[in-house]
């Protein structure tokens, strides 16, 4: 019976549970097999019980040193060669991760109506309702632009305010506060090296160079926001050519020019302006339309600059708001200020 | 079903797989946001070949015709110009909080970071 149960105790179920509740360790298992040691122990005489002492203590502090030594081993490991074999299976794993999606993609993708075919699901009412009754409608001969300003509008809305909020939060991560300076501010602008550093500037090619080109492309953003209802273009994509346009005046004349006519309150005033004039008009044509009100908007004659109804205006709001954006994208990212 | 046609959206979708390998075998965080962008590039690949049909051209109205027949599904276009917008915004914020660790941490490896956070934690 007594040996049954020795023989439990030393198998591997309840080692693992004694290991999964206090961390067992090489002497804990050595002092469960107390019982069965005095046994193999020779029977020593009554008087030799000061040996027996002194063999049980040597056997203890050989069984600690080991264990010690095991420990420190598998420290080293984990640190040096299972470092790098974790690391090594957590490539592996992520590559085939990646295959394996990227298989399953294009599966999908192999099960997807044919490419360029008329007659795929996508090509369904709703955008037949917008070619055919789209320039009626609206008044915008740019179908995209008479979709996304029009029909709809309050999308594009959401659309401005998303850019328009990150640039704010970009602003709070990254505008280095000049009123409130926390030591840690003046601490990190003297860290910087704040690009002001080296102005003025007098780079005289890209000067001349840029004199030549910014009036252009700023007016090639205006071409292209003006006329985005009439041919491809839009305020997204103009007002990034313009903020373009900015960046390069800013990069070839510095920081103390352009601040004369765009600094931060111009940033804060146009786009708040242009955010609220857009909501404000949207506002109004949803509700004269929705409740079958006369309203002053017209689609006027398609093809003419200005014609269909608000979308020139919403399309000079949006390009405001993304110039400004971008402009203000590019100088927080650089070291200096708005 | 077969693997030969739909080109456009296979190549999108294989971008798309690429750029979620860079997210996850790269620790340089700029790396990541690279990744990143490359999956937002591969769905508006996917958005631009699903509004394609061949033969037909830009929806823009010339000389009056309006007939179905004629221009391409504008749908596509103008969710790829949504996304567009918003991946810029998203792209600007991750880079403005990865330039507020580097300030803080002087690393761009995002293991590093997370060392020091913990270490700092203790």
């Amino acid at each position: 019976m007594a040996k049954t149960r020795n023989d439990y105790e030393n198998s591997w179920w309840p080692r693992f549970v004694r290991w999964l509740k206090n961390g067992s360790s090489a002497l804990d298992d050595a002092m469960y097999g107390d019982l069965e040691e005095e046994a193999v122990l020779p029977d020593a005489p009554a008087g030799d019980a000061e040996k027996r002492e002194a063999q049980w203590d040597e056997r203890r502090r050989l069984l600690l040193r080991d264990e010690q030594d095991m420990y420190s081993q598998v420290h080293a490991w984990s640190r040096s060669k299972g470092a790098k074999l974790a690391q090594w299976f957590y490539r592996v794993t992520a590559v085939v991760i990646c295959l394996g999606i990227i298989w399953m993609l294009l599966q999908t993708a192999a099960y997807l109506p044919p490419f360029g075919n008329p007659d795929n699901p996508a090509n369904n009412e709703v955008s037949r309702r917008y070619i055919e009754q789209g320039m009626q409608e609206t008044g915008a001969v740019n179908i995209v632009a008479g979709m996304i300003l029009d029909y709809r509008a309050f999308d594009t809305l959401g659309e401005s305010n998303v850019l328009f909020i990150a640039a704010c939060s970009v602003l709070i991560l990254l505008r280095i506060s000049s009123e409130k300076h926390g030591g840690d501010a003046v601490a990190q602008l003297e860290a910087e090296a704040d690009d002001r550093m080296y102005e003025p500037k007098n780079d005289l090619i890209l000067q001349r160079i840029a004199s030549f080109l910014v009036p252009l492309i700023l007016l090639f953003g205006v071409y292209i926001i003006m006329n985005g209802h009439i041919s491809p273009g839009g305020g997204f994509s103009g007002g990034a050519v313009m903020g373009a346009g900015l960046i390069l005046y800013l990069n070839a004349f510095g920081f103390r020019k352009t601040e004369r006519f765009f600094t931060f309150k111009t940033f804060k005033v146009v786009s708040l302006c242009a955010l609220s004039f857009y909501a404000v008009s949207k506002a109004y044509s949803f509700f004269t339309g929705a409740n079958h009100l006369s309203s002053f908007i017209s689609p006027g004659t398609p093809g003419r600059l200005f014609s269909a109804g608000l979308i020139p205006y919403l399309n000079i709001a949006v390009g405001l708001v993304v110039c400004c954006t971008m402009y203000a994208f590019y100088t927080l990212f650089r070291k200096g200020d708005m | 079903m077969g693997f030969f046609h739909n080109y456009e959206e296979m190549a999108a979708m294989i971008l798309f797989g690429i750029g979620f390998t860079t997210l996850l075998l790269h620790k340089n965080m700029i790396k990541k946001i690279i990744g990143f962008s490359m999956m937002d590039s591969a769905i508006y690949l996917f958005l631009a070949a699903k509004g394609y049909i061949e033969g037909r051209t830009a929806p823009i109205v010339v000389d009056g015709v309006q007939s179905m027949e004629a221009y391409i599904n504008p749908i596509p276009a103008g969710l790829v110009l949504t996304g567009i917008v918003v991946s810029v915004s998203v792209t600007a914020l991750m880079l403005a909080l990865t330039v507020r660790l580097y300030r803080r941490y002087h690393t761009l490896d995002i293991d590093e970071i997370t060392a020091q956070v913990r270490k700092e934690e203790q």
